[in-house]
């Protein structure tokens, strides 16, 4: 076996950030439904806390080809 | 370790494609410049970001030399980009956050150019990709909603806003502190830089294994070539799917810089 354990350390990486899109996009698309007039703030916000949680799966991406 | 894993088994040999996976992004200097003393070396990924700027600068001049109150075809066009990001502004900051239109145009228009070069034939390289971009796009974010803060609150109410947010007991200070200054004025603008590298990198290595495949496997005639055959038919799916990203990521960077400038705008 030749590799590196970066790369599992990338997996384990995606891991949190997967459960959380999925139930942050989960939710909002629930909210959507129940209220459309609401869509756009939603989506919005839904945009902002993707791009946070986003960060976190980046960061062991990168990290996987720089360490 | 760059090999790519999914040729060891058909004994496909990519060595001869690339050994390092560096040398997806790293291009020898084409010639040199002399500024000052300063040797600066010019580059693909360069020379492609000046094309594409020059592109759009051309374009927004065209449509904006002379505008109509009906707009033609180019100008409408071009109307539409900047009503995104006023859309954008609207939603987020309000009416007072007008004045912010022009650079967040800048920042939409100028990443999502450097971006569509990842997918564009003949240039097939986002200068993005390289993180130097990316961070120095993160900085003039960072400069912008840093100012706008010491302009609005003071230099010691937008700091102290900060480190010392309100309505919090006191003791709590120990450990929000640090944890607030770090994750404003230092992680903000990192994971802005690294978003945006990170998707445009990983989308370069992805566009790359698709085109590769077919050029590879197709000659091998075993049962090789049913995987060319899949390559083929990636293709087209792998350049949709890149052309969301592009847009996707344009779109978060600018609003992103929105919502840090509106933060800073008032206090918490």
């Amino acid at each position: 076996m030749e590799g590196s354990l970066n790369v599992l350390g990338y997996g384990l990486a995606t891991l949190g950030p997967a459960i959380g899109l999925g139930m942050l996009i989960g939710k909002a698309l629930e909210s959507m439904a129940r209220q459309p007039e609401a869509a756009g703030m939603v989506r919005t916000t839904m945009f902002i806390g993707i791009a946070v949680v986003e960060a976190l799966a980046l960061l062991g991406f990168v990290l996987a080809f720089a360490l | 370790m760059t090999n790519i894993l999914a040729a060891a088994e058909w004994g496909g040999e990519f060595d001869d494609v690339f050994v390092d996976i560096n040398a997806l992004f790293e291009f020898a200097p084409l010639f040199t410049v002399d500024i000052f003393g300063f040797e600066l070396g010019i580059n693909r990924t360069i020379l492609i970001a000046w094309f594409m700027s020059a592109l759009v600068a051309v374009i927004f001049l065209l449509a904006f030399r002379q505008p109509q109150v009906v707009p033609g075809k180019l100008q409408a066009i071009v109307e539409g980009i900047v009503d995104i990001v006023r859309t954008i502004v609207l939603e987020i900051i309000g009416p007072k956050g007008l004045r912010f239109v022009p650079i967040l145009t800048t920042f939409f228009v100028a990443i999502f150019v450097l971006n569509l070069a990842k997918i564009t034939p003949f240039m097939m390289l986002p200068p993005t990709g390289r993180v130097a971009w990316p961070l120095f796009l993160a900085v003039i974010s960072w400069l912008i909603f840093v100012g706008v803060g010491i302009k609005e609150q003071g230099f010691f109410g937008y700091f102290g806003g900060i480190a010392f947010p309100s309505g919090v007991p006191k003791v709590l200070y120990v450990i929000l502190t640090p944890i607030e200054i770090v994750s404003t004025l230092i992680l903000r603008p990192f994971t802005l830089a690294v978003r945006l590298f990170a998707n445009m990198a990983a989308g370069h290595i992805l566009v790359v294994i698709t085109m590769v495949i077919p050029w590879v496997f197709l000659p091998s005639m075993p049962v090789g070539w049913l995987l060319g055959v899949f390559g083929i038919v990636l293709g087209p799916v792998v350049f949709g799917f890149e052309l969301f990203i592009i847009g996707l990521q344009a779109y978060i960077f600018t609003m992103l810089t929105a919502v840090y400038i509106d933060s800073s705008m008032e206090a918490h």
